[in-house]
């Protein structure tokens, strides 16, 4: 049953609840704002982008991003107390990542942000698992085809993030300007750099 | 079992091809499915049973999954890694052929 998702169902019982621990002078409204405000500030691509410039600049913490995202991720301050695992798929000459969550939605919301409306739509999710090389085409990314193409399905607990390849000509760049460089479509591989 | 040491990377397995009433977060795409387990990705409680509302969803330990599109849709040169709680896999019987 995996293409019935009933959020309406649970979003009308959050409400209720909601209500009744208001009512109930458990919590107020202000301090749920308030919560939902400080975790999506603390969410965003400059996140993500910060993660890969390193990786970029520092071999060894590249080597520890890829065995394991979510300690290295965790060593620049992002995903403490998540229980969510991250892995970090990198692009190189021969392979290309690409990330979906067909069954729903799920996305490195922390490193990424909030994830963009294309990424939820039926139209992405069902399509890029069988013709990824046709849906970037329509991002605007050209593969050739000796690249190989992996698409990572989010059907458990683990999120991915693709660490892209860093662009030619940026060898004097320090790490700020790099991570500038870095799109939210890179990260999730519907664009490259 | 939550040690992950069923199915060791390389290992040739086969989805179930189950189509249970609940929840399960094994994608109909790829049910009955021939793939190469790359890793295992750590326990986690089963969805299909936590997602009930039960409390007592087993842990198992999940498998990051390679397939090949061409198992998976019969065309395409790409692949697709999906992570596959245990119980959704056995070991392929054909793997020898």
């Amino acid at each position: 049953m995996t293409g019935e998702h009933p959020d309406a169902t649970i979003a009308q019982r959050v409400r209720r609840l909601e209500t009744l621990l208001e009512e109930k002078g458990l919590i107020t409204g202000e301090r749920v704002d308030e919560a939902i405000d400080a975790f999506l500030a603390s969410s965003s691509p400059a996140n993500g982008a910060r993660v890969v410039a390193r990786a970029w600049t520092d071999e060894g913490y590249k080597s520890r991003l890829l065995a394991d995202g979510t300690a290295a991720v965790r060593e620049l301050g992002y995903m403490e107390g998540s229980y969510q695992r991250l892995r970090v798929v990198e692009n190189t000459a021969g392979t290309h990542n690409v990330i979906v969550c067909t069954l729903c939605s799920c996305y490195p919301l922390r490193l990424l942000g909030p994830s963009p409306s294309w990424y939820k739509s039926e139209a992405y999710r069902s399509r890029v698992v069988r013709e990824p090389r046709s849906v970037l085409r329509e991002f605007g990314l050209e593969l050739p085809d000796t690249v190989d193409i992996t698409v990572w399905d989010s059907s458990a607990e683990s999120r991915y993030m693709v660490l892209p390849r860093r662009p030619e000509g940026t060898e004097g760049l320090a790490e700020e300007e790099l991570a500038a460089l870095v799109t939210r479509n890179a990260l999730i591989g519907t664009a490259a750099l | 079992m939550t040690d992950g040491d069923r199915f060791p990377p390389g290992t040739r397995v086969r989805t179930f091809p189950h189509d249970p009433a609940h929840h399960t977060r094994l994608p109909r795409y790829a049910r009955g499915k021939r793939g190469v387990v790359v890793e295992p990705e750590g326990p986690a409680e089963l969805a299909d049973i936590s997602a009930q509302g039960r409390g007592d969803a087993p842990v198992e330990q999940i498998y990051a999954v390679r397939f090949a599109a061409r198992d998976l849709w019969g065309e395409g040169d790409h692949h697709v890694v999906l992570n596959l709680w245990e119980s959704y896999l056995e070991e392929d019987p054909d793997r020898d052929r």
